[in-house]
């Protein structure tokens, strides 16, 4: 499971003895994430938003049970339970913006992860069980941070569960009574709220659960790194304790002033005014967007405006929407080439830059926008653009890219980069 | 198999998209946009500048305590503040006598001691502030078919909140002549009043303020201007009264995590001092 090389726990203190004899933890730990376990020397910034995301994780669920210590998830006071954490809790007001900034916070980290293993397809043998893994907490993420929009119960809350749901409706045959299954009425309402709430609190613990097999499934190969070229010696790797616990330290503790600058400075901006106003069924708001980091596949749903012969136009738009993040799963077969790092396949990487990065950036943008032309026909050009490039371009590219020749070794790459010859390594 | 599949999916969504695309651009390209008076009329709130502004932003009490009596005075007639206590008065500079005394100066519902019937008595500091109205039907048939909302979240349930409610407040007018011009149709109806702050340009409130209409012991002039970022200002405390604490504990936090990213960015490098990367 881990290179021959690796250290070996050894405790010295006779209650570690003990402890290792009895229930072997720290043992666990040392090999998981202590100097047991060797990793690449050569991994960059991309690779500290795993752990972030582990933090961001944790972060979510103390914050979380302590506002659920105060909630009500009842239809009548759930609005204004949320305004009793803000003016009578104490520090409710800190425990509900660190939360909701947290859901952001957590989403721009696991935004960047992704991105990461696109960038050096990290997704590729041997770790596609990693990379599969990924995709699922993405999907419970997605599913959790959506009902927990809801909890609130303001004018975005009530509106945006409606549509979401809505998006069920367009399923033939079923769709209709599988949507009010799922609200337990014709329109969200109390029954919604309480099921909402309920798995609210639960997704996250799947979530963990999700994350350990994740971590785990990464232990059997180990971390890629940005060369892509696989460990082979000793000195292609550091104990990832001291040496990645402390630049994981450091990349915590930048994080964590940008996104304390959030909470305290700006815990709003990221957020809808209309949740302000409590939930009306009867008064539906001029523009309903989801949260910002639903936007790109809030954009390729309503991108579909015309019915592809005997496929209603909304239908297509849920089977876009879905297909958008399903495609993630197929990616460690769709990308066929020998090399996994982008660095050594300057046509990818230029499509990855030139295409991808400007596609997803629009649809973030047009996502947010108004459903009006001419956002929809951008809309419509950027997730013509995002399938292509997953679906088409990717599986051509690899297959017919003449890539650039790769390091022999980690080490070779490091001391070359440092401008050691390479013939220098041991 | 699967990237054979995969091409033909891509080519499905990604073609049948282009295909919209281009019938969606010769359409619109070919059927000039339709123009709406709120389009073209509507304007975006006016600069306002508030003591709570910015990230050392905290609550200039006089002002607060300005607002607060035109709330009282004007809009407590129509709109609840239905989030606030009378003890929350505390934090705009007044004694506990003094709040006492203010809540006493309300009339809230209560429950006559003998009879068990429903009657209103003076206000008691933990009371929140009294609804003007009895139930949505009242307040609908006093305004025009519109419910005055609540007003204690105002400032953060609109775009640009505090300088939305001022700009409106302040931003009455008559319907402009070249808007009658180009839109017959859009003649503001009966009972409905033009400003072109709010969203589809005619709401139900009628100017609820005039120049003069409070008069503020502090002697603070009492235009109509100077009311309405008062009443702005009072209306940003009513919607997060634990701003100026917010910002005071966020700057030692910031500051020290600061510091800690310093640090850990020095032992980082002394860890790895011997180690190429
Ligand atoms: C005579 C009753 C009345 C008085 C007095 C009054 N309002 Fe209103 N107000 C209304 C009504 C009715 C509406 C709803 C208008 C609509 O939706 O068309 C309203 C709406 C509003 C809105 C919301 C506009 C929006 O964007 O939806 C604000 C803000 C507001 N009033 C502030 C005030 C302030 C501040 C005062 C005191 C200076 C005040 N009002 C006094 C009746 C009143
Ligand atoms: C994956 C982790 C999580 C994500 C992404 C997430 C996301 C969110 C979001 C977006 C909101 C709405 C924020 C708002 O407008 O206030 C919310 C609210 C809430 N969440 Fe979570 N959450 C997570 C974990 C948890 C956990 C573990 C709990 C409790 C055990 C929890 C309890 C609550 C409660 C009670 C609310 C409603 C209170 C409020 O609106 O402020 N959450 N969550």
């Amino acid at each position: 499971m881990s290179f021959p090389w690796a250290k070996h726990y050894q405790p010295t203190n006779p209650f570690m003895r003990w402890m290792d004899e009895k229930l072997p933890l720290p043992r666990f730990v040392y090999n998981a994430i202590g100097s047991g376990y060797p990793v690449p020397r050569n991994l960059n910034y991309w690779w500290n938003f795993g752990v972030l995301a582990g933090f961001c994780l944790v972060l979510q669920i103390i914050t979380g049970v302590i506002l659920a210590m105060h909630y009500a998830p009842n239809a009548l006071v759930a609005f204004d339970s949320t305004e009793h954490i803000m003016r009578d809790v104490n520090w409710g007001w800190m425990m509900r913006y660190a939360h909701a900034n947290g859901a952001s916070a957590f989403f721009v980290v696991v935004y960047t992860h992704i991105f990461r293993g696109f960038l050096f397809s990290s997704y590729k043998a041997p770790r596609e069980m990693i990379w599969l893994l990924g995709v699922v907490i993405f999907l419970l993420m997605m599913a959790t941070a959506f009902m927990g929009y809801v909890l609130p119960w303001g004018q975005m809350s009530f509106w945006g569960a409606k549509v979401i749901t809505g998006l069920f409706g367009a399923i033939p045959l079923v769709g209709e009574p599988l949507q009010v299954w799922l609200l337990g009425g014709f329109a969200p309402d109390n029954a919604a709220l309480n099921r909402f709430f309920s798995l609210h609190f639960l997704l996250p613990f799947v979530i963990a659960g999700v994350v350990i097999l994740h971590i785990w499934a990464l232990h059997i190969p180990g971390s890629s790194n940005p060369t892509g070229v696989e460990v082979k010696t000793e000195s292609d790797t550091v104990p990832f304790h001291p040496y990645y616990t402390a630049k994981d330290g450091f990349g915590l503790a930048v994080f964590l002033v940008i996104y304390a600058a959030f909470v305290f400075f700006m815990p709003n901006a990221l957020g809808h005014p209309d949740n302000y106003i409590p939930a009306n069924p009867l008064s539906t708001p001029a523009h309903i967007v989801p949260e910002w980091y639903f936007w790109p596949f809030y954009a390729i749903l309503r991108a579909f405006t015309f019915d592809f012969f005997f496929i209603p136009a909304k239908l297509l738009g849920v089977l876009a929407m879905f297909a958008a993040i399903l495609v993630w799963f197929f990616l460690p077969w769709l990308d066929t080439s020998p090399v996994r790092s982008a660095r050594y396949r300057p046509l990818l990487r230029k499509f990855i830059w030139f295409g991808f990065v400007p596609c997803m950036a629009a649809l973030f943008y047009l996502g947010g926008a108004p459903a009006e032309e001419p956002f929809v026909m951008f809309s419509q050009l950027a997730a013509a653009y995002y399938f292509a490039h997953f679906l088409i371009i990717l599986p051509i590219v690899s297959m017919v890219e003449k890539t650039k020749p790769l390091p022999n070794s980690i080490t070779e790459a490091v001391l070359s980069k440092h401008g050691d010859a390479p013939a220098a390594a041991e | 198999m699967v990237r054979l599949i995969g091409i033909l999916v891509g080519l499905f969504f990604s073609g049948w998209l282009l295909v919209t695309l281009v019938v969606g651009f010769i359409a619109w390209a070919s059927e000039p946009a339709v123009k709406t008076a709120e389009h073209e009329f509507h304007q975006h709130p006016k600069e306002l500048s508030l003591a709570s502004d910015g990230p050392f932003g905290h609550f200039d009490t006089q002002q607060l305590q300005r607002g607060y009596k035109v709330y009282k005075e004007v809009c407590s007639a129509c709109h609840s503040l239905r989030h606030v206590a009378f003890r929350d008065l505390e934090q705009l500079g007044y004694s506990e006598a003094q709040v006492k005394a203010e809540a006493a100066t309300w009339q809230v519902p209560g429950i006559d001691a003998v009879t068990g019937e429903a009657n209103t008595r003076p206000g008691m500091p933990t009371d929140y502030f009294p609804k003007p109205f009895a139930n949505d039907v009242a307040a609908r048939a006093a305004n025009n078919n519109a419910i005055p909302p609540d007003l204690s979240l105002m400032a953060k349930a609109r775009h640009d909140g505090a300088a939305y409610v001022y700009s409106l407040l302040s931003g009455y007018q008559d319907q402009p002549a070249e808007l009658l011009k180009e839109f017959p149709d859009a003649k503001t109806p009966d009972g409905l009043h033009y400003n072109p702050y709010f969203a589809n340009l005619n709401l139900a409130m009628a100017p609820p303020l005039a120049d003069g209409q409070v008069t503020f012991d502090d002697g603070a002039p009492n235009d109509l201007d100077a009311m309405s970022q008062d009443l702005a200002a009072f209306l940003v405390w009513t919607a997060e009264p634990t701003l100026a604490k917010r910002h005071q504990t966020g700057w030692p936090v910031v500051l020290f995590l600061i510091i800690l990213s310093v640090l850990a960015y020095l032992a980082y490098r002394n860890v790895w001092r011997n180690e190429k990367h």
